[in-house]
């Protein structure tokens, strides 16, 4: 791996002497040092360009009367909550909002549930099936999405996809069936490519807090007269809690943004009304209808329940850091 | 029903459980690995062959035609050029900007850091859908649009936090009394740097800048609304328009699958690469080591 190294270390070099000095100071004299400021500068300017002033925009558009004759240059006007209301007072949003929650926690279980099995499974097999098993996770793990997705449509089209054929063979008629057309055909293809990308993270890391459980623990607990299932759920589930937790909360919050997914799929012909989620909605307001107001309203929804979420897993992280 | 054989494992005998866990094994690592194999086993037929009634599953008869007919069409190659010059241009400023700040945030206490650190986390789980609207009316605003530049300004800073934190984690891991050693031995400030302290970063900078390359390279939704123009496409946009371009008539699939195939193969490389730290970067305290 250091071979490749090269390159990236060419770029940073020659800005890197400025912090080697401060950096030999040790953190225990306590002066007011001017350096760790200098050195935050970079990272805080852009991210106020890129992140910060769109999201005062965002916050401030939400607020505003954001039509087709302010595109032409007439000034917004203010009118506080008023968008907020309109977008709740509509039924379209709550059945966005719905479908995005019951998609993401459906998906976010299933995912969870399928990976512990599957890393249970690894720790469970011989070294042989076990290196197969990380390989071929390995790979739809790292798949491109929008390459995954156009694969999986291949897979499922209606009319020479290998689904159809298989379950033809299989003795049930899918013959030229259109899975896409229906609502919940549709989110029934998008779980199944969901849980396939989302479960290698699940099962690499639960395998992990499995590695970490002692032999000799389970062997006492077998000796004992412990059932397997007792055994998973006294002793096992308590020692991989941790990072249960973390990883349910991470799926929790990727599968809310399942944007390329959807998009894609909805571009391979189904329903935009019936199948829109959080992401998809707020693109077709904004870039397709132009109303930005709306859009900037339902984003400022988006971000604050993401950051409700987020809160236990950034307040866990904040606890590794010790400077 | 894992552990079971997990204990008695050690016994070499053949246990009907484990046989079939085994099988279990065997058959989830196919359905996982399945279509990722049927995109390259396709990308090699002949679209006759996968529009006949039934399916062939392996590549006999193929050939690297459809690969030809791909890179031919012409619109590929700018689409990578496009994709790499954003990558490059991400992945540069994005380790040179979190390095900076790692160090700052790992080898000084100072007033504001706690609240720094607290705010790269939070930003980290930002969604870009809940941004992308602001981001593409400022870059309209500025004539960023369907510009390398204006993507990059918003892919730096969308990578910087993560980065930042995963380096943090590298830095922290090299003792700065290692470097005191060294100067005490005669070394000056800068040389102790270079000679102890940066060869001992190389793996967390390699590790870093292959996460701001996946994450650049794969980019769909900013890129959608930013680029908005054929010849400004990324990869993924390029593939998106070519099974869009595909279907209008009748969709060759097996261009359509040689064209994932040229936009999935370096990313899995590269992935195969980082997979282990990002995993313990993500989970980082629930899992030791």
């Amino acid at each position: 791996m250091t071979h490749s190294t090269g390159s990236g270390t060419a770029a940073i070099s020659p800005t890197t002497e400025k912090p080697a000095r401060p950096m030999a100071r040790t953190p225990r004299r306590r002066r007011t040092p001017v350096a760790p400021y200098l050195m935050l500068v970079p990272s805080i300017v852009i991210l106020l360009f890129a992140l910060g002033y769109p999201l005062y925009w965002q916050f401030l558009t939400s607020m505003q009367k954001f039509g087709l004759s302010q595109q032409f240059g007439k000034p917004p006007e203010f009118v506080g909550l008023e968008n907020y209301i309109k977008l709740f007072s509509d039924p379209q949003t709550w059945a966005v909002v719905g479908r995005s929650i019951a998609f993401c926690l459906v998906n976010a279980a299933i995912t969870v549930v399928l990976g512990v099995l599957i890393a249970l499974l690894m720790n469970a097999v011989g070294k042989g099936i076990r290196l197969l098993l990380q390989v071929s996770m390995l790979l739809a793990w790292a798949m491109p999405v929008i390459a995954a997705m156009t694969v999986w449509i291949w897979l499922f089209d209606w009319h020479r996809g290998v689904v159809n054929w298989l379950l033809t063979a299989a003795g049930l008629d899918f013959t030229n069936h259109n899975w896409l057309e229906q609502p919940l055909s549709f989110y029934f293809v998008a779980t199944v490519i969901v849980v396939w990308m989302s479960v290698p993270f699940v099962a690499f890391s639960v395998f992990a807090g499995l590695t970490q459980i002692s032999d000799e623990v389970m062997e006492a607990a077998a000796l004992d007269g412990a059932s397997p299932t007792q055994r998973f759920f006294s002793i096992i589930l308590p020692m991989i809690r941790p990072v249960l937790m973390i990883v349910l909360l991470l799926q929790v919050i990727w599968d809310l943004r399942v944007f390329a997914q959807i998009r894609t799929l909805q571009d391979a012909g189904a329903p935009l009304a019936e199948t829109d989620v959080l992401g998809t909605y707020i693109y077709r307001l904004g870039v397709g209808a132009s109303d930005f107001a709306m859009a900037s309203a339902l984003s400022i929804f988006v971000l604050l329940l993401t950051v409700a979420l987020s809160w236990f897993y950034v307040m866990h992280l904040m606890k590794e850091d010790t400077p | 029903m894992s552990t079971s054989t997990a204990v008695v494992g050690k016994r070499r005998r053949i246990r009907p459980g484990r046989v079939v866990l085994s099988g279990v094994g065997v058959l989830v690592a196919l359905a996982w690995i399945f279509p990722v194999y049927w995109m390259l086993n396709s990308s090699l037929l002949p679209n006759v062959v996968l529009t006949s009634t039934s399916p062939r599953f392996l590549p006999f008869g193929g050939s690297l035609d459809n690969f030809t007919a791909v890179v031919a069409g012409g619109t590929f190659l700018p689409a990578l050029g496009m994709s790499v010059a954003i990558t490059v241009t991400t992945v540069v400023f994005c380790l040179l900007f979190a390095f900076l700040a790692a160090l700052a945030i790992s080898r000084f206490r100072f007033r504001g850091r706690k609240t720094f650190v607290l705010a790269v986390l939070f930003i980290q789980m930002l969604p870009a859908e809940g941004l992308f609207i602001a981001q593409y009316k400022m870059m309209s605003t500025l004539g960023l649009l369907n510009s390398v530049m204006g993507v990059s300004l918003i892919y730096i800073a969308g990578v910087v936090p993560f980065t930042v934190w995963m380096l943090r984690g590298f830095v922290a891991g090299v003792p700065a009394d290692l470097e005191e050693a060294a100067m005490v031995d005669g070394c000056s400030r800068s040389q102790a740097f270079f000679r102890i302290t940066f060869p001992l970063l190389a793996p967390g900078l390699v590790a870093s800048g292959v996460y701001a390359f996946l994450q650049a390279w794969n980019e769909f939704t900013v890129a959608l609304v930013i680029l908005q123009k054929e010849e400004y496409r990324t990869l993924p946009l390029w593939l998106r328009g070519f099974v869009q371009a595909s279907a209008s008539h009748e969709t060759d699939w097996g261009q359509v699958m040689a064209a994932s195939t040229l936009v999935a193969v370096p990313v899995i490389i590269f992935f195969l690469f980082v997979q282990g730290r990002l995993t313990s970067g993500l989970v980082a305290g629930a899992v030791k080591g």
